[in-house]
């Protein structure tokens, strides 16, 4: 018996020290706290805006998610009492979330319709909402052929590749705009998105827009097609291309290096992607009309010379009054941050993304500035 | 005749004992080849063992440094090296933590009443329905815990306790079947000494059954929180991501090891405008996720290690 | 002690016995009922999590295929939710039946090895060693699948598809990416094998040694006692050990989430990519973006994935106790 009560006593104290030194060393492996912000990447003036305090919720698009990154790291940086949040719980999310008033700033792929645009207008009141494309990316038309890194590819062309008519990289519709390459004869694997994302969506209104006949499919978030080889988000897509020789895909321009990418036929000539080319699709489409002073929506136009036609646009939501003075005068400066030269560039920096034109920032500046609460 | 039957019983004699020792050569044969393909089975299954630690631990040991582990991620973007992964080991034993709260009261209690109280059709049905809990797959679990707070709280809340009760619906059912088994092999004896030195009931099960256990306890509640502290699937469902270092499981998001790996991973390569530098590493992201992907590994091997030694060297020799 | 020494039920009258005081008795029945009422809990969160599933899946049942068709992303026109379910319940059954098929016969070689073949000093750690599979973070398995096996098992798949093609699970065209449901069914196995080898070690080990040197004394070799000794008592275990690895491997995620390129369709082409998605995969890849009538969908689904797994493990116990109750002794 007392063998029993001397063992179980050792035994209590052991055990607890052996969990205890355990705990202590994964406690252990930090006690610093947050590092001191990124230095020279984000915001450099971090003198004056340095008024503002609080945490601002936003939500959405998580093809934003990157450029947001850095408009978080810019604007908190600038403003170290401030927290900005971004869930990036996708379009649907996001534009229910700023229609009930979850978020105080939205990301979405496709400009607000309907349902969702009375649902804000409401939450927003008299201030109207705010609408902007404050993220405007190429996307690129990717493919995995060893020694080739570009193509001419026809819209009815890329059209007929992702819908499985064109079968061979040898094919002739192929080989008739791309003379000088020698293309083997590789069966076609098309990748695309399995997840339902703003990209495909984007680029399926491309496809549906320059190549009705190809694609009858009617645009949204999920691939039509059944039977394609397909990847989880972007990497997913890109990894899948880069194993698997023959493979073609879409993806944000930003994540294709090593794979040879399509010069998309704009006209008669043919277009490479490029920030600068996407910029200029964007800023040279005209404007939505009939909409509110502070809702700016672009109405692409795909054959414009000289562009790239195939972009991603996310616009930015917020409203023109808010219910308190602090959310209004935070939502204020991070939009302005977010669409000012200086946010655009650290966008383009971290996401390849395409900077907004002088013309849109001066439409919407004055509706952003005059963000109040209400 | 006496030669011959002589060599006839020699030859007798060789045959049995070429039969005894020999076996006969197909039954040799097939036992010669089942060995082989059971040590081959072990040989197969360390495969993937050696191989996994062995990616791992060459993929992320680069990554691992002071700074790794003592920053988080906030206003780390693109392909900015420096930022690390404390949020999310933080995120982690902190959620952890909070799942084992809750499970381990639960689970030792109804350990307890399965040993010491349970008979009848109601102690039948909790062992049943324990065993048949253990394979709740963990994505249902998180499901479940977003139902339940959502019900409570509305819709589109993220906060680390509906994370840690996605995790207590997995963790729970270990701890009843480790802690079970643990109680059972404390001997008889010792209660009914307890018993006839008129110590009651409950004070026999707090001071003699768990004191002689402890050690089984501890050990079984180290396996089951290193059962859950990689779970990934519930995570990404009710925690919601952030960068920042937060403790708090009651207010707002938190980062886990297991989630900052994927989502690492998910991210893939960043843009460098001036290509490759100091600053710029474009697949640091996927670095990054290997780094997780190690310090988790790691944690998850210690615990196991702990919870081996903890009841090898400080459970009571009964016999 | 001279007293309780007679009759094996002892503490049933040894406590009556005992001098009681009142608070003592109090803590007592206080303490019984704590612990009795936790017994009661896990039936009641087993109870809730279907009945919370069910709640935030009703939306999802009792909706019209219409709406369903304009709120769910992936949903096509004019399909039934249970039309809608099917091929995934298939790619979850598929897949897990695949993983199975694999890992069984490996996992009774090494429940064999370490209790029948290993010298006995080793066999403690080689289990540990196994058991340690079952300790990897399954994100992990998913990078490993990705990045090592993928590659790896891709020319095996490639020969596979060229001499049986005319199989029909290795028909049609065998995907360069190595992104199929085969690949992802040697990653499942892997996760199962430390689960199944665990519980038939158990009853490998419970064979009565007595039956097994019997059969040594006939003269029998290893093989042998394993054969007509080890097996046939071994056999509704492993079976039913077999059960649970396919309860795992049913609701596996991420592995399945990260490797897997999906499609909705009943097809056995397991080396042709886009053909199958699993329940679990399916919810992950697509709750974080999902709202409205698409999450009680996706709840809906997960409510298939746990009434599947439920029924599986619930197989698996019934044998486990039908069992216990025959072999008595022990």
């Amino acid at each position: 018996m007392e063998r029993h009560v001397k063992l179980s006593r050792f035994t209590r104290a052991g055990s607890a020290v052996a969990v205890g030194a355990l705990a202590l060393s994964l406690a252990a492996c930090g006690s610093d706290p947050e590092p001191a912000g990124a230095e020279g990447t984000g915001s450099t003036d971090a003198a004056d805006g340095s008024t503002l305090s609080g945490e601002l919720n936003g939500g959405g698009a998580s093809s934003q998610e990157s450029a947001m990154e850095a408009w978080r790291a810019g604007f908190q940086s600038a403003n170290p009492d401030v927290t900005v949040n971004y869930d990036p719980v996708g379009s649907g999310g996001g534009r229910t979330g700023f229609g009930d008033g979850t978020y105080a700033f939205a990301g979405s792929d496709a400009a607000l319709e309907e349902e969702d645009l009375a649902a804000a207008e409401a939450q927003c009141g008299p201030g109207g909402i705010i609408e902007f494309p404050g993220y405007v990316s190429p996307i690129a038309v990717a493919f995995n052929l060893p020694g080739v890194d570009s193509l001419n590819l026809k819209p009815q062309v890329i059209a007929d590749i992702f819908n499985g008519t064109i079968t061979s990289w040898d094919d002739k519709a192929i080989a008739a705009d791309n003379p000088d390459v020698d293309l083997p004869q590789t069966a076609i694997t098309v990748v695309h998105r399995s997840d339902d994302s703003g990209t495909t969506e984007n680029f399926q209104e491309y496809l549906s827009a320059v190549a009705p006949d190809e694609w009858p499919h009617e645009p949204e978030g999920v691939w039509p097609i059944k039977g394609q080889e397909s990847a989880q988000g972007t990497s997913g897509v890109i990894g899948a291309a880069q194993s698997g020789e023959g493979a073609i895909t879409y993806a944000d321009a930003s994540q294709v290096s090593g794979l040879g990418t399509v010069a998309v036929g704009v006209g008669d000539d043919f277009v490479p992607y490029s920030a600068e080319a996407a910029a200029e699709v964007v800023a040279q489409s005209p404007r939505v009309e009939g909409t509110s002073e502070g809702v700016y929506a672009i109405d692409l136009q795909r054959d414009i010379a000289g562009t790239y036609p195939i972009v991603l646009v996310s616009y930015s939501l917020a409203c023109g009054t808010y219910a308190d003075e602090a959310t209004a005068e935070l939502v204020k400066g991070f939009m302005t941050y977010l669409a000012s030269e200086e946010g655009q560039q650290a966008a383009a920096d971290a996401a390849g993304s395409a900077p907004l034109s002088a013309d849109i920032r001066d439409a919407v500046m004055p509706s952003i500035e005059a963000i109040a609460a209400g | 005749m006496t030669t011959t039957t002589a060599a006839a019983s020699a030859d007798a004699t060789e045959l049995t004992r070429a039969l005894l020792t020999a076996a006969d050569p197909r039954r040799r044969r097939v036992d010669r080849t089942m060995r082989i393909l059971i040590w081959g089975a072990f040989a197969v299954a360390m495969v993937p063992l050696v191989s996994l630690v062995w990616t791992v631990l060459s993929s992320g040991f680069g990554r691992i440094s002071l700074d790794f582990l003592t920053l988080s991620m906030r206003n780390i973007f693109g392909g900015d090296p420096s930022g690390g992964i404390y949020h999310a080991i933080a995120g982690t034993l902190v959620i952890t933590a909070l799942a084992t709260v809750i499970s381990v009261p639960i689970g030792l209690l109804t350990a307890i009443y399965l040993v010491e109280y349970g008979r009848g059709a109601l102690a039948r049905a909790v062992t049943f329905f324990v065993d048949v809990m253990t394979g709740i797959p963990s994505i249902v679990a998180g499901l479940f815990a977003v139902a339940l707070f959502t019900l409570i709280l509305g819709p589109g809340v993220r906060i680390g306790l509906i994370g840690a009760v996605a995790l207590s619906v997995l963790m729970i059912p270990v701890v009843v079947r480790s802690c079970e088994e643990m109680l059972k092999l404390v001997p008889n004896e010792l209660r009914e000494a307890s018993y006839a030195l008129g110590v009651p009931k409950w004070l026999t099960i707090v001071k003699v059954v768990l004191r002689t256990s402890v050690a089984g306890l501890t050990t079984g509640i180290l396996l089951a929180v290193a059962r859950v502290i990689g779970e990934t699937a519930p995570l990404l469902v009710t925690v919601g991501v952030t960068d920042s270092i937060n403790f708090d499981p009651f207010e707002g998001r938190m980062m886990t090891l297991p989630v900052f790996a994927y989502r690492q991973y998910s991210q893939g390569l960043a843009t460098c405008p001036g290509g490759e530098s100091a600053t710029c590493v474009p697949d640091i992201a996927i670095q990054n996720g290997w780094g997780a992907a190690l310090v988790l590994i790691v944690i998850v091997l210690v615990l196991n290690l702990a919870g081996r030694l903890v009841n090898r060297w400080f459970s009571p020799k009964l016999r | 002690m001279t007293t309780t020494a007679s009759g094996p039920p002892v503490q049933a009258p040894a406590r009556r016995r005992t001098r009681r005081r009142t608070t003592d008795r109090g803590f007592n029945r206080a303490f019984r009922w704590i612990a009795v009422g936790s017994g009661v809990l896990m039936l009641a969160v087993l109870a809730a999590v279907a009945l919370f599933l069910l709640v935030q899946a009703w939306p999802a049942l009792t909706a019209s295929e219409d709406d369903l068709a304009a709120s769910v992303p992936r949903y096509p026109a004019d399909t039934s939710l249970l039309a809608y379910v099917g091929p995934l319940v298939f790619g979850t059954l598929l897949a897990a039946a695949l993983a199975l098929a694999l890992a069984t016969p490996v996992a009774m070689g090494i429940a064999l090895f370490i209790s029948h073949y290993a010298p006995p000093k080793l066999a403690q750690v080689l289990g540990y060693l196994v058991d340690l599979l079952a300790a990897v973070p399954s994100v992990i398995y998913g990078l490993w699948g990705i990045f090592v096996l993928g590659p790896a098992v891709l020319p095996v798949w490639e020969w596979l598809g060229q001499v049986l093609g005319w199989f029909p699970l290795f028909a049609g065209t065998v995907s360069p990416t190595s992104r199929v449901l085969a690949t992802v069914s040697v990653v499942l196995a892997v996760m199962i094998l430390p689960i199944i080898t665990a519980v038939s070690r158990e009853v490998f080990l419970q064979t009565p040694k007595l039956h097994e040197e019997a059969a040594l004394a006939l003269g029998a070799t290893r093989w042998e006692v394993v054969r007509t000794a080890v097996l046939p008592f071994g056999r509704s275990g492993v079976i039913s050990a077999a059960m649970l690895g396919l309860g795992r491997a049913l609701g596996e995620t991420m592995a399945v989430l990260m490797i897997l390129s999906p499609g909705f369709l009943y097809s056995f082409k397991i080396l042709t990519s886009a053909q199958h998605q699993t329940i679990a995969a399916y919810i992950a890849a697509d709750f974080p973006e999902a709202s409205g009538l698409a999450v009680n969908t996706l709840v809906a689904t997960g409510l298939v994935l746990f009434v599947i797994t439920l029924a599986v493990n619930m197989g698996a116990r019934a044998i486990v106790a039908r069992r216990k109750e025959f072999s008595g002794a022990n």
